[in-house]
């Protein structure tokens, strides 16, 4: 990490430390927008993370811009900082204007698809994506749709869509984004080559790995914070072996889902192509499991109330394994790749990640 | 609550080259070496082969020149160590040495020590077992009883080694054990150098479950080691022993044991229309794989630059030995293959094997318990 990005890192580490509290939290669940935090987030820049310099970004590498999304995953921030990243970078890949203020993806299922046709009135966009991070709140929609070998982005402002709000266990918007449009040439532009709907998926997966990662470090700490603390039977339960013994295990899921957002981030700059996005996502999303069951163990019944802010945490956690490809649909691409390559071809594969 | 991060593990561009090489001398040396033996892992004893690594100068290769090392780095040290064991490579002859004895010798051995066992250790001559548990001290290993006095000439030693592994095919010994009063149970122990042929030694195997002989109990009776031998100061032992545990625990060995099984269930997979579900098991298998050797190329990085990963070394270890026992654990669960230690089908005889070892992965090297009580004070829990 350079200096830059050092700096963006700390800066944001300390905006979401100070501003994301138990409160607004809370505030979020009931759909109360945060807007002087989405404002102090633009501020920073923070939207254009993913977007280079050139084409109006902060140009942050995409290792440092997925820092930027754990250190957010470990303060629960109930934006869509990922998301926005997200579109903005598809939108400059595109060639298109960037998007001013909070933005989102779709599709963002692996089995979501929107269809686009050419007519003689401009361009034809419909579909339906389901879960949808925000699809309510977001100003401007970059909606990725293939015609063929090519990849489009089509860039949609709230007023085009229709929206069945739906959530996740958070209370974070999924919601299901309708489009039955017509688009005029200023709003879609064709991707690169080689790219896809499904690069918009691996990134996603890759960003909400980083976030996944954040989480899990802050309930550990949280959670031996607590065992620390609580005094039973004469002493504090982490003395006793048998919570000791628990929060090892959930150290170990932790150093393996912060490895795994490592290699997700890492992976970001090969979209699709990378195979360690989806071995990431995957394993963290296993790790999240694991840890939120022994963080609500460990805490007892004060951490199975609304009042007490664990469950910011774990809710998130047990959303985000979810969401941008399941660990059943990571397991079995890695496993295809793995059966592909053989029997003599399976350590070369690994080697090389 | 220690700093547990990985560090993003050292990148080495150039390592393509050697890994190619190593790649090549396996295709060729074990190109008739059955996949039933190839499981043996790092247990598979062959003091041919491990001459013929010492030859390429892949054994001691961190080491200074000097002492017959190549001075290469821990990273490129790692891309040799994960082939052989990716491969089923039978490495169990020089492992020990070059794992552990060697670098602690290079660290506090005498200039004697180091020069006149440290040449024979990298040329794949020279083989070590490791002198830490008895019969009375296994996870509590401050509490070994056997006992090394001083005598005129040297030391007197007395007492029971246990589990020692390939002691009746090693030179010698790096024995732990108390030189000091039985209530300082740290800085009263040492460690020595023993060549076990001298007199008084007594090497007895014992039969392991499925009736293979690999590790041994070790009596001394009597036995007079020279002043030469002590390692390091006396009543150093303690500390001593910890930083071996630190090499001991760290390595490719500790998520690859069951590798060859992999392979194997890759092979049933593939040649046929595989389910949804084997191939998903596979793909989870090989992706904790993945996520465990980039921790591990990190603690091997930490390593290289002189900082303690003991705790994350731990963490890989126990994470490791988790997926080691696992492997056969799906195998099971997913093919209809039945384990047979004698089969002449390959993914049976090799199940088989996997069945009847998992169980030590998670013993050996520190138990899983012990490990996690490591991991535990390391968050600040005792
Ligand atoms: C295949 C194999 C090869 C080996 N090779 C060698 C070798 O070459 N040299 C050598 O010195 N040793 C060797 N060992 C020995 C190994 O290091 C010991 O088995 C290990 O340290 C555990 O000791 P133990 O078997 O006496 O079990 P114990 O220490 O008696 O443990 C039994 C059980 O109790 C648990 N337990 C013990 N203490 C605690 C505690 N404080 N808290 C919680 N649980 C606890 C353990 O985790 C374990 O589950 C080998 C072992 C095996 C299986």
């Amino acid at each position: 990490m350079n200096e830059t990005s050092q700096i963006v890192k700390d800066t944001a580490s300390r905006l979401f430390a100070d501003r994301i509290s138990p409160k607004l939290l809370l505030e979020a669940e009931a759909g109360i927008w945060p807007a002087e935090e989405w404002a102090l987030i633009e501020e920073m820049g923070l939207p254009f993370a993913m977007v280079g310099e050139d084409d109006g970004g902060v140009g942050l590498d995409d290792v440092d811009a997925a820092t930027l999304v754990r250190v957010a995953g470990a303060e629960a921030v109930p934006l869509p900082l990922a998301e926005t990243m997200l579109a903005n970078r598809f939108l400059a890949a595109a060639g298109l204007a960037l998007a001013s203020g909070p933005a989102t993806v779709a599709p963002v299922c692996p089995e979501d698809r929107f269809s686009l046709e050419r007519g003689s009135d401009g361009w034809r966009l419909s579909g339906t994506a389901h879960r949808i991070p925000w699809g309510r709140t977001a100003q401007t929609i970059v909606v990725l749709a293939e015609m063929g070998p090519q990849c489009f982005v089509v860039r949609l402002g709230n007023e085009q869509i229709r929206v069945e709000p739906a959530q996740n266990l958070a209370i974070e918007p999924r919601d299901s984004v309708i489009v039955e449009a017509v688009l005029p040439d200023e709003a879609v532009a064709p991707l690169p080559i080689g790219w896809g709907v499904d690069d918009l998926i691996a990134m996603g997966a890759a960003l909400r790995t980083a976030a996944i990662a954040g989480a899990i470090g802050r309930v550990l700490e949280m959670t031996v914070g607590y065992a620390n603390d609580r005094v039973q039977f004469g002493r504090a339960i982490g003395k006793f072996q048998a919570v000791q013994q628990s929060l090892a295990v959930m150290a170990g899921h932790a150093a393996a889902a912060s490895g795994a957002a490592d290699l997700a981030a890492e992976g970001l700059s090969q979209r699709a192509g990378s195979m360690a996005i989806g071995i990431g996502k995957a394993r963290a999303g296993e790790a999240a499991g694991v840890v939120s069951t022994i963080a609500h163990q460990v805490h007892g019944a004060i951490g199975f109330t609304h009042e007490h802010s664990l469950h910011f945490l774990t809710k998130r956690l047990w959303s985000w394994r979810s969401e941008f490809g399941n660990e059943s649909h990571w397991n079995r691409q890695f496993g295809e790749q793995m059966a592909k390559a053989g029997a003599d071809g399976v350590w070369p594969l690994i080697a090389a990640l | 609550m220690q700093d547990f991060s990985f560090p993003a593990p050292p990148t080495a561009p150039d390592t393509a080259e050697l890994r190619a090489e190593v790649r090549d001398f396996l295709a060729t040396e074990l190109a008739d070496y059955p996949a039933a033996k190839r499981i043996r892992s790092w247990s598979g004893f062959d003091a041919d082969f491990s001459r013929k690594l010492g030859q390429r100068g892949w054994i001691g290769m961190t080491w200074p020149k000097e002492y017959g090392g190549h001075e290469r780095s821990a990273i490129e040290r790692y891309v040799v160590l994960e082939e052989l064991l990716a491969a089923g490579a039978p490495v169990a002859a020089h492992w020990i040495a070059d794992r552990q004895s060697g670098p602690l010798l290079l660290k506090v051995g005498t200039e004697e020590q180091k020069r006149s066992i440290l040449p024979r250790i990298a040329a794949g001559e020279y083989f070590f077992c490791i002198g830490m548990s008895e019969p009375d001290s296994g996870s509590d290993l401050a509490a070994v009883r056997t006992r090394a006095v001083p005598v005129e000439g040297g030391w007197q030693v007395n007492g029971t080694k246990l589990w020692t592994t390939y002691a009746h095919h090693a030179h010698a010994m790096i024995l732990y054990c108390r030189t000091g009063s039985a209530d300082d149970r740290h800085g009263g122990t040492s460690q020595f150098l023993v060549d076990l042929t001298l007199p008084g030694i007594t090497i007895r195997p014992i039969a392991d479950l499925s009736g293979a002989r690999h590790f041994n109990e070790v009596v001394f009776e009597d036995v007079i080691l020279p002043h030469s031998a002590l390692i390091g100061p006396e009543g150093n032992g303690w500390a001593q022993v910890m930083s071996e545990l630190a090499y001991e625990r760290s390595g490719p060995e500790r998520f690859l044991s069951t590798f060859v099984l992999l392979v194997e269930l890759v092979r049933a997979i593939s040649g046929q229309s595989s389910s949804d579900r084997e191939v998903e098991a596979l793909g989870r298998l090989g992706g904790h794989l993945v996520v465990l050797r980039r921790l591990s190329r990190s603690v091997a990085g930490m390593l290289q630059n002189g900082s303690n990963p003991a705790l994350q070394a731990a963490v890989v270890k126990d994470l490791g030995a988790i997926v080691e026992q696992e492997i056969p654990e799906i195998v099971q669960q997913l093919l209809a293959t039945e384990p047979d230690l004698r089969s002449s089908d390959s993914l049976s005889a090799v199940l088989g094997y996997a069945i009847l070892n998992a169980p030590a992965f998670s013993l050996r090297g520190g138990t899983r318990e012990i490990l996690r009580g490591i991991i535990a004070r390391g968050l600040g829990l005792r």
